[in-house]
């Protein structure tokens, strides 16, 4: 990629324009439609920020959800406040710095959960994970601010296809100028070999933060955009299945591969819409897919990166 | 007198009633070549673990460049001048040759995050300079016309010298070789010894070399230490160690078990 578009900022400039012209014609477009794409571009966020902890850098996190959630709720309580205040008028230009808000406790959560992630590995730090993003839904279920077990509801509908491609483009882009930069191929010397990278100086546990506080802090924003877009949430929303659903793209993107992890973010998004059947055990299928794809193509069901032949030897 | 480069003072450790190392001491000066020989487990691995801070000694001191190395994790002490390589080689192995190398230039470099997500000039200029020492370092081994291969599809004797090359881009001032030929045959071996001992003239490194092969290490090494059952039990120059009693005894004894 990089060989051929010289400069990314160019290629983000671009995309966000596209974002752009893609919400202006939204009107036209029908509401299931664009509402569907909106949806997309939220699985593609959530896919290629836990493609930083899970693919590249080798961490095994099921916490996606939870952070996720954080943001949500963040964003959403920061703009029901101002509806309230400053009235509707005003409130697309706090939608931003609310978003962002989101994603910054998010981050922190990440911080928080990343630093166990210095002693625990594989298992261990998947349980880990999963029990955070489990402890975070309680803890909502149990708010009263934030409304208990019924969730937040009449969130102003800020999210639109514009927001949502403009900060799809800007994951990419984070992700993919992270990883493409010698600063960056820490993360996955990191995830090759623990000890061969600290034996170069690479300090293992400042990469794993690192990752878990960037991956946590689009998950933030994907769950600002999700409650801006369904205008209502609960807690149940966010629990372990949501957070499933975001480590399978990653796995049948093909760990590590950007482009795979987002092909697999768009399929698994249309499937259950197009096909009832498929939402119903979509559980079942996602599992039976896991398992297939472990046996037939380790690589990741959507990786279709050349093979390289082994030199002799 | 001027503080050597390594010390290590009555060096042991113990893994559960284990003895493994046991009261080792020995000294590498700047620029030195060091032999670290002795038979199968006798606790050659086991000292550079415990030199580059893998393993903490249970007891006694390790000094490195002036200062001890107590309780550092390893990637401080690459930063503080040594890097090492594997006897089971750890290279990374999903990424390109080239990458390889790359990762390991990092350490010394200021530009992190901000400047991979800026992508300005200055991150250019520099992502270039880290191109140019990588290749040049790959010529020297010979293997800049496997730069975009994966590493692990390298054959065994590039994956070896790739280990080299890769602890070299950390700009050590002690470079720690475990069985850096095991596997080669002996014209590979040979030429293997050569190139360290031209690094070390160019780079003007120090090295601390663990090596089997007695006909290798007699070659190029300035001084020799012998390890048995993690006790030092000699050292000296090759002619020194070649005719050593106690040396041929635990030779002669490993070859009799
Ligand atoms: N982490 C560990 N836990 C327990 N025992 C260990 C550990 N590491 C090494 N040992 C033991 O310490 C002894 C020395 O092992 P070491 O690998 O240092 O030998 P070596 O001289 O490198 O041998 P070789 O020539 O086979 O590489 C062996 O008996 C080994 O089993
Ligand atoms: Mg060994």
């Amino acid at each position: 990629m990089s060989r051929i578009f010289k400069d990314p900022r160019l290629l983000l400039l671009i995309a966000i324009a596209g974002a752009v012209v893609a919400g202006l014609s939204a009107d036209k477009m029908n509401p299931y439609y664009s509402g569907v794409v909106i949806d997309i571009g939220i699985a593609i966020i959530l896919a290629v920020s836990l493609n930083l902890i899970n693919g590249h850098t080798g961490q095994f996190s099921l916490g996606h959800a939870g952070f996720m959630s954080v943001g949500a709720y963040v964003s959403a309580m920061i703009t029901l406040a101002l509806q309230k205040s400053i009235g509707p008028a005003a409130l697309p230009w706090a939608f931003l710095p609310a978003l962002v808000a989101g994603g910054v406790v998010a981050a922190l959560a990440g911080l928080l959960v990343g630093v166990p992630s210095l002693r625990l590995k594989g298992d261990y730090l998947a349980i880990v994970t999963l029990g955070f993003g489990e402890i975070i839904r309680v803890i909502f279920q149990n708010v009263e601010a934030a409304g208990a077990a019924s969730g937040l509801s009449g969130i102003p509908r800020l999210t639109g296809l514009t927001w949502t491609f403009t900060l799809v483009a800007v994951t990419v882009y984070v992700v993919g100028c992270l990883v493409n930069s010698t600063y960056g191929r820490g993360f996955i010397a990191v995830h090759d070999d623990e000890v061969a990278a600290s034996s170069m100086g690479l300090n293992p546990t400042r990469y794993k933060v690192t990752a878990f506080v960037i991956g946590a802090f689009f998950a933030g924003i994907a769950g600002g955009l999700f409650a801006h877009h369904k205008t209502s949430i609960t807690p149940q929303v966010f629990d372990f299945m949501k957070s499933f659903e975001v480590v399978v793209m990653v796995i049948l993107g093909g760990m590590g591969r950007t482009a795979g992890v987002i092909l697999a973010a768009i399929l698994l998004t249309l499937a259950p819409e197009f096909l009832r059947a498929v939402a119903e055990y979509r559980m079942i299928i996602y599992a039976l897919l896991i398992i297939f794809m472990m046996i037939a193509r380790p690589q990741g069901l959507f990786n279709f990166e050349r093979k390289k032949k082994p030199l002799a030897h | 007198m001027i503080a050597p480069l390594l010390e290590l003072e009555n060096v042991t450790i113990r893994f559960g009633g284990l003895v493994a190392v046991s009261e080792v001491n020995l000294r590498v000066g700047d620029g030195e070549l060091i032999g670290l020989i002795g038979p199968n487990g006798a606790g050659k691995t086991t000292v550079f673990n415990m030199i580059t801070g893998v393993y903490q000694p249970t007891d006694g001191k390790i000094i490195f460049g002036g200062k001890p190395t107590a309780c550092q994790k390893p990637h401080v002490l690459t930063k503080r001048g040594m890097a090492r390589t594997f006897q089971n080689i750890r290279l990374f192995g999903s990424m390109s040759v080239f990458d390889n190398v790359r990762a390991a230039t990092q350490l010394h470099r200021s530009h992190g995050i901000r400047q991979a997500l800026w992508r300005g000039r200055s991150h250019q200029t520099s992502e270039k300079e880290v191109e140019d020492r990588v290749l040049e370092l790959l010529e020297v081994f010979s293997l800049q016309d496997y730069r975009d291969e994966l590493a692990k599809s390298l054959p065994y004797g590039g994956q070896r010298r790739l280990e080299i090359v890769r602890a070299m881009a950390t700009q050590p001032k002690l470079l720690l070789l475990d069985e850096p030929a095991a596997g080669m045959n002996p014209s590979e071996k040979e030429d293997l010894m050569h190139l360290i001992e031209f690094i070390r003239k160019r780079f003007g490194m120090a090295i601390l070399l663990v090596e089997h092969d007695m006909k290798v290490v007699m070659g190029i090494c300035e001084r020799i230490a012998v390890l048995e059952y993690g006790r030092k039990i000699a050292e000296g120059t090759p002619k020194e160690i070649q005719c050593h009693p106690k040396v041929i005894e635990a030779y002669l004894g490993a070859a009799a078990v």
